[in-house]
């Protein structure tokens, strides 16, 4: 769709962000001819078709919350203070069957409204951000951030500290590498591309 | 479509698994140095103006540097700046934000500008991760090992060791923050293993590492003090006092309205130079990475360094041709992926590090062991099959489940069928050169990320350029902020574009007032011409 849009001698910046299918700024809404149902995609990740339709939605507004993740103390109650819009889902299913990245979007609102944060990252790990879901929620919540919400207070609160991470830290804190490091400072440019095994 | 696609892979030749030869350091040598794109003489030129007259860079990169300013005509500056802060950061991927989340932590003012939205970078792209030395049996030395022997020795040995010494910390920094990336059975962080390194030392969030870690930086940028002007990309800096950096001018994309920001520092955070499709490559790179930064700096007298030297990634997709320059990460590679030529036969081994396997392609390709696509291209077959064949049934879908649904979406299964690839130009190696905080040659210059130059050396190893964007970016928001506090006040009045004008001076004297072109160009155009 973008090509197209350059082929027809149009300059895009608005809806164009990586041209990857990553970061979630083309999102657009298209129609084809003598088809009534509204349909949507990432325009850098669709080939146009004859007949077909379509807008582009740069931005969809949203109301997002203003947290700090490292302050949260119980990340699952407070999902309904940030988000109190989040309970109001009426499965309608309408955000699954828009979301390009084929998430199953109504089930990770559901499971982070029942405080299963684990499932709702497996779900929505390939969420780019488009924001398409909320132009269709019926409860006008904005599910994507719900979910970041949810996998940001997962990683930081529910997991534990990874234990290598937490070893190397210490080991670092310790100065243990700090003499090696120091040596390989003190050599010659020669010197280290010798004890580095340069092969050029 | 699908016929297209279906009638090419019907060609597919038997893939034999033998080995490949193995190179000898000669050989290798002798592989970079006739097919490698830096070392080859066609397309370059010598530059005559400015800081670094006298290196040989790629044509494109000399037309970046040597062009005249935006702002033509008269060049009057506003009698108030439209906006004053401390600290000004130039960019708004993974650097940028991170510098500005650390600066704005110590309670100066911050103005984030960037081209597109914030996150619209190549920091959202990446897919493969990021290196820690976080393994047993490995350590931050070995990590400055690996990177100093992928780099050729030609890496600011004092950069690295920040780099390696400060990486577990940043890791830390993004773990605290909600960032998922992927742990073993134990809750460690898994490591995997990356082309050119000698352990396992790549952490990522499947292959969707860049996009898990602007997800969560961005929303945290947007809930801070930040200031965030879009689509407002600066066009030049400006200057103050002693030749110091005093703000920049910003061009707003959709009032078509020069912005004057005063700065008490500046940040350049804006990233690679993909987008000028350096000798006809494609690239992964975003819409916006046209090297705005590096011709900014260059006309204030900021020194540049390895300039003349950028990476290839060996593996980006050639075919569908609409796929082209997208990139399937070397992780597959890590993770058992074979690469075959038209015969079917293995030519590199495929973990040797990305120049060498990017030349070996260019070979096959140059000598006739080209795959042709229906377009005219070339490229050769990297197979991922052997990856579920090796690790199990289902490994590929595990664990690069965005792969396989880009390729899906253009109708090929990389899970039965090769996937076609060329090389793709995906990172500038060198860059505005920068001490180990942050400084670039110009006082209150600061620069950060892809755009900075030194720490890789001639070649970077994957996911050393991530774990560069918040070690440094974090050094050059506390640096910046720290300067900001420290700068003697300087009125407007002492503010001025007088090296734009010394610089286009110097151009017409060189050039004989040949016509220059002019940058940064800030987009690249493809729309069609006569359209
Ligand atoms: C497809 C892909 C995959 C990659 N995979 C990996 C990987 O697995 N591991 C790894 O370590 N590295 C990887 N890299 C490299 C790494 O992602 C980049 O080097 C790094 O993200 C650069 O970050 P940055 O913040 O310096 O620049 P960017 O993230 O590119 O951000 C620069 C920002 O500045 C903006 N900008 C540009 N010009 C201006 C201007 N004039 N005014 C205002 N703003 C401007 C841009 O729009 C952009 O938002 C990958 C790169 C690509 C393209
Ligand atoms: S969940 Fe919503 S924002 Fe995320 S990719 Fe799907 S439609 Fe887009
Ligand atoms: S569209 Fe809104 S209301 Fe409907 S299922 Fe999704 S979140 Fe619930
Ligand atoms: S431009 Fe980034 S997803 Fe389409």
């Amino acid at each position: 769709m973008v090509q197209a849009m350059w082929y027809t001698g149009h300059e895009v910046i608005h809806g164009i962000g990586c041209l990857g299918g990553v970061c979630g700024a083309c999102a657009t809404v298209y129609r084809m001819k003598g088809d009534f149902r509204l349909r949507n995609a990432l325009a850098c990740q669709t080939l146009v078709q004859d007949g077909m339709s379509f807008s582009m939605l740069d931005s969809y507004p949203i109301q997002r919350a203003h947290y700090d993740v490292a302050a949260l103390t119980d990340p699952k109650e407070e999902l309904f203070t940030f988000y109190p819009e989040s309970a109001t889902c009426r499965n309608c299913n309408a955000c699954t069957e828009v979301c390009p990245q084929g998430i199953d979007v109504r089930d990770a609102v559901w499971r982070a409204n029942f405080g299963d944060f684990k499932a709702v990252a497996e779900l929505t790990m390939s969420c780019v951000m488009c924001g398409l879901c909320v132009s269709r929620c019926i409860a006008e919540m904005a599910p994507h951030e719900i979910a970041l919400y949810a996998r940001r207070a997962y990683g930081a609160k529910e997991l534990p500290f990874p234990s290598n991470l937490k070893t190397r830290l210490g080991e670092i804190e310790a100065g243990t590498f700090s003499r090696e490091m120091n040596h390989l400072l003190s050599l010659s440019p020669a010197e280290l591309k010798k004890e580095c095994e340069v092969k050029s | 479509m699908s016929d297209l696609v279906e009638s090419f892979y019907s060609r597919v030749p038997v893939l034999d698994e033998t080995p490949p030869p193995a190179l000898s350091p000669e050989d290798r040598q002798r592989l970079l140095k006739s097919y490698y794109p830096d070392y080859r003489p066609e397309g370059k030129a010598t530059l005559r103006v400015g800081p670094n007259a006298g290196t040989v860079v790629p044509e494109e990169i000399a037309t970046l540097l040597e062009s005249r300013s935006r702002l033509q005509g008269s060049r009057i500056i506003p009698d108030h700046p439209d906006r004053e802060v401390d600290v000004l950061i130039i960019g708004g991927g993974g650097a940028g934000i991170t510098a500005a989340l650390y600066a704005a932590e110590q309670g100066v003012s911050v103005l984030l500008a960037t081209k597109l939205r914030v996150g619209d970078s190549n920091t959202v792209m990446a897919e493969g991760g990021i290196q820690s030395a976080l393994g047993e049996g490995d350590s931050p030395v070995e990590h400055f090992r690996d990177t100093f022997r992928g780099g050729h020795g030609e890496n600011d040995p004092t950069l690295l060791s920040v780099l390696v010494s400060e990486g577990p910390r940043m890791v830390e920094w993004l773990v605290s923050r909600g960032i998922l990336f992927d742990r073993d059975p134990q809750g460690n962080l898994s490591l995997r293993k990356g082309g050119g390194t000698s352990r396992p030392r790549l952490i990522s969030a499947k292959d969707y590492t860049g996009l898990e870690l602007i997800r969560v930086l961005k929303e945290d940028v947007v809930n801070s003090p930040v200031e965030i002007l879009e689509f407002s990309p600066a066009v030049e800096l400006l200057q103050g006092p002693g030749g110091a950096c005093a703000g920049a001018v910003l061009w707003d994309l959709d009032s078509r309205k020069n912005f004057f920001v005063k700065a008490r520092t500046v940040i350049l955070a804006t990233g690679g130079t993909g987008r000028l499709h350096l000798g006809g490559f494609a690239t992964s790179n975003h819409f916006g990475a046209t090297g705005d930064g590096l011709c900014m700096a260059y006309r204030m007298g900021a020194k540049l360094v390895h300039i003349d030297s950028f990476q290839y990634h060996p593996t980006g997709v050639i075919f569908p041709s609409e796929m082209a320059g997208m990139l399937i990460t070397e992780a597959v590679r890590g993770a058992g992926a074979r690469m075959y030529n038209l015969l079917g036969r293995r030519f590199v081994n495929e973990l040797e590090t990305r120049d060498v396997v990017a030349s070996a392609i260019i070979r096959e390709c140059s000598e006739g062991r080209g795959v042709p696509t229906p377009s005219g291209a070339f490229g050769v077959y990297l197979d991922l099959a052997s990856i579920d064949r090796d690790a199990g049934e289902g490994t590929v879908t595990k664990r690069f489940p965005n792969i396989v649904k880009l390729m899906t979406r253009h109708h090929v299964d990389p899970t039965k069928v090769p996937i076609l690839v060329y090389p793709t130009l995906h990172y500038q190696n060198g860059g505005i050169r920068t001490d180990e905080n942050a400084h670039t040659s110009i006082p209150n210059l600061l620069v950060a990320g892809e755009a900075s130059g030194g720490l890789h050396g001639t070649n970077r190893l994957m996911g050393n350029s991530l774990l560069e964007l918040f070690v440094f970016g974090r050094r050059a928001g506390l640096e910046g902020s720290k300067e900001a506090r420290e700068r003697p006040p300087f009125s407007w009045k002492e503010v001025s574009l007088a090296h734009v004008e010394n610089f286009e001076q110097a151009l017409a004297r060189e050039f004989e007032g040949a016509e220059r072109p002019i940058a940064p160009t800030l987009f690249p155009d493809y729309r069609r011409k006569d359209s």
